[in-house]
């Protein structure tokens, strides 16, 4: 007999028995132990089918390719840019992907992006060793000018986009603001003084909340009603 | 921190607001200070701004008094900026920032002779009380600076002296003797970013501080200690009006003292 | 002689009043604390993070740093000297050695996940407190563990077995006295930490341990209630 012994969308904490049985298979973030399976991970349940796994709620940015992410210039080289990327990581932006225009070699690279500035760039490459490259080739990938760059947790990256980015259209469509989400956790904002601080503390509110279902609508009167109060 | 950054910091100040929306000379709101959080100090205070927070502890130790002082107890402060408090913070012993931290604060308490070091003597040219103060960073969320000084104040306010026993301090008997204190040196960091002056910074701000004072003022108003600090100089209308800002501000942090 | 009631009337076998909270430094990337009674832990994790020097670093997976450390003021006696002492740089290596099994740091080669532990108040078990903040630190900062360690600090008094033992107890002054500080793995019943001060005959060791893993699934419940509600917390807003 193969018991279940959560629900879809319960929270889980490492050490968790999800399952007792063989006839459900372990998926992402947990792990089969004789019997029965177990989460490894704090996150969200989600029965999938004959699969079990957990959505995480907490942890660290892995580069994947093709993700699109917010990294930071800190060191200028003669074949490129080394930037953060928000991970254990840093990447390599190389001449040949560091602009839609050509850069001749022994160019000043700091006119195209100088050192602390932040960039909304795409991974193209992730080695085994986590040597990552990205480029800035690519529609709408640029140099992030003005603005503040905020953290939170990548894992919510998803919620604070929305589907088919309904999330991230309905803050830029309310309070003005220029929105740059990257998959790494990093958020760029950039507007007038008040609407850039409500974007933000949006923001850092869509990722506590992440997990409560018909979050959009909710996030829809806070704004709603925080700019009834400014107004 | 980028160019773009700092611009996009001044833009706000410009505007006379910040990355939280505080005015240029407003401290965040909620400041609160609890004093004996743990048993094992002689006093102790747990300071938060914001989500800035110090731990402070008082040990009290019996030692000798200096040769020059024979009637004399003494202080000592250290600071502890610990890796668990923020990412940039490392192990291994206090670094520059560390000293300076704990060097100015001890300037402010000894200059602003609140403590009459004569009452820490127990017996002239033999033995005193010396006062050690440890402030440790538990959060690093900016302005470390007026939250450890606020703490080692807060902290000596809740020291209850151990009884003496053949030279030598009982530490589990407690007695109901207090370190008496005559003065309230309160220190306030004021920021100079681009033209404008600001109290309380946050990380970021700190980042890109162009200068910057630690005013320690008494609460006549009077000055007890100060340490300009930053890379750029400030003229004298500047320091006119960072004094100004520091003596003021002093009464707001001030009530937090008065129990 | 024998060793018939505990100065602060616990039963032989219950831990001192207990307490855990996650999330506590925000700066970090994963927090919590840990108490019993008087002693008090912190732990903040960061990472995983770029290591250097290059040398240290294993390019098959991630590595795990601990440090404890006393604050200066933690101790009922003197003021403890900051800086590392010969005493901190075991623990943290003990420390170290109790989490590593229940982590998985392979999705993170070359990398460093440092661990600080903190005690801002100390009267015997600082190490298990310490495990247990930790343990719980780790699972905050999302990384992938099989479990939350749990740890506690078993004994012999006199001819009395014990769990938890408070300062009375490990300074006990008439009889030996054993203090066994040990961690768990709560699924499994593995033991990840296992240390011993002082002498005790082999049969109550084994029945001491035993006493201790109850006390462990008793820590970890109260573990998992406080992991739990950090996350469920935002949850009810």
């Amino acid at each position: 007999m193969t018991e279940i012994k959560v629900k879809d969308k319960d929270i889980v904490v490492p050490g968790d028995k999800l399952v007792e049985g063989m006839d459900v298979l372990p998926g992402q973030g947990t792990y089969r132990e004789g019997e029965a399976i177990y989460a490894e991970r704090i996150g969200v349940v989600k029965v999938d089918g004959r699969t079990v796994k957990i959505i995480p709620l907490s942890g660290a940015y892995v580069p994947q390719r093709d993700d699109l992410i917010i990294a930071k210039v800190f060191n200028i080289t003669m074949n490129g840019w080394n930037v953060e990327t928000n991970s254990a990581y840093p990447a390599m932006l190389s001449l040949r992907d560091g602009s839609s225009d050509y850069i001749q070699r022994g160019a000043d690279l700091n006119k195209y992006h100088d050192i602390g500035d932040y960039i909304l760039c795409g991974v193209t490459n992730v080695t085994s060793q986590m040597l990552i490259d990205v480029t800035m080739k690519g529609p709408g990938l640029q140099k992030l000018v003005g603005g503040r760059v905020i953290r939170v947790d990548s894992n919510k990256v998803p919620r604070i986009i929305g589907k088919q980015g309904s999330m991230v259209s309905l803050l830029k469509e309310k309070t003005g603001c220029k929105i740059s989400v990257g998959q790494n956790g990093l958020v760029w904002i950039s507007g007038t003084p008040n609407m850039e601080l409500l974007a933000h503390n949006t923001i850092k509110k869509i990722e506590e909340e992440a997990h409560i279902p018909g979050l959009t609508e909710a996030i829809g009167k806070f704004l709603d009603e925080q700019i009834k109060v400014k107004a | 921190m980028s160019e773009s950054q700092r611009a996009h910091i001044i833009g706000l100040l410009d505007a006379g607001t910040r990355l939280d929306g505080r005015k240029l000379t407003e401290y965040r709101k909620d400041i609160t200070i609890e004093r004996g959080f743990t048993k094992t100090a002689e006093g102790s205070a747990r300071v938060k701004i914001g989500e800035t927070e110090v731990l402070v502890g008082v040990k009290l130790e019996i030692g000798r008094p200096y040769p020059d002082s024979p009637d004399q107890g003494s202080i000592m402060i250290n600071v502890e900026l610990l890796p668990l408090s923020s990412p940039i913070f490392e192990t291994g012993p206090p670094g520059i920032q560390a000293i300076e931290l704990s060097r100015v604060i001890d300037r402010g308490i000894r200059e602003s002779h609140t403590v009459d070091f004569k009452k820490l003597c127990i017996e002239e040219g033999e033995s005193c009380w010396v006062v050690v103060i440890d402030i440790c960073a538990l959060n690093d969320a900016g302005n470390l600076f007026d939250a450890a000084s606020l703490g080692a104040y807060a902290a000596m306010q809740d020291v209850f002296f151990p009884k003496v026993e053949n030279g030598k301090p009982v530490y589990k008997e407690k007695t109901k003797d207090r370190i008496p204190l005559e003065h309230t040196p309160v220190l306030v960091n004021v920021c100079k970013i681009g033209p404008h002056l600001i109290v309380d910074p946050l990380p970021e701000e700190e980042e890109v501080v162009d200068s910057r004072l630690a005013v320690v003022s008494m609460e006549d108003g009077e000055l007890c200690a100060l340490q300009k600090g930053g890379d750029d100089p400030i003229s004298l209308e500047d320091l006119d009006k960072m004094l100004d800002l520091g003596i003021e501000k002093a009464k707001v942090l001030r009530k937090f003292l008065e129990k | 002689m024998s060793y018939k009631e505990r100065a602060d009337g616990r039963k032989f076998e219950d831990c001192r009043p207990m307490e855990a909270k996650v999330g506590v430094i925000k700066r970090a990337d994963g927090s919590a604390y840990f108490k019993f009674g008087n002693t008090w832990a912190y732990a903040a994790v960061y990472g995983p993070r770029t290591l250097f020097p290059r040398f240290m670093q294993n390019p098959t997976k991630g590595i795990l740093r601990c440090h404890y450390n006393m604050m200066p003021f933690s101790s009922v006696g003197e003021r403890v000297r900051p800086g590392g002492s010969r005493r901190s740089k075991e623990i943290s290596m003990v420390t170290a050695k109790s989490l590593l099994p229940v982590l998985d740091l392979s999705a993170y080669p070359n990398s460093v996940v440092d661990v600080f532990i903190e005690l801002p108040s100390t009267e015997a078990g600082s190490r298990c407190a310490g495990i247990n903040a930790a343990a719980l630190a780790l699972a905050d900062a999302g990384l992938k563990v099989k479990d939350i360690v749990a740890a506690v600090s078993v004994g012999r008094v006199d001819d009395q077995l014990v769990v938890d033992l408070d300062y009375t107890e490990e300074s006990y002054p008439e009889g030996h006295v054993a203090d066994i500080p040990i961690a768990m793995v709560p699924s499994t019943g593995k033991i990840t930490l296992l240390q011993m001060d002082g002498i005790i005959p082999k049969d109550d060791l084994v029945k001491v341990v035993e006493l201790g893993k109850k006390a462990c699934m008793e820590i970890s419940k109260l573990q998992k209630d406080a992991l739990r509600a950090k996350y469920a917390g935002s949850e009810k807003k």
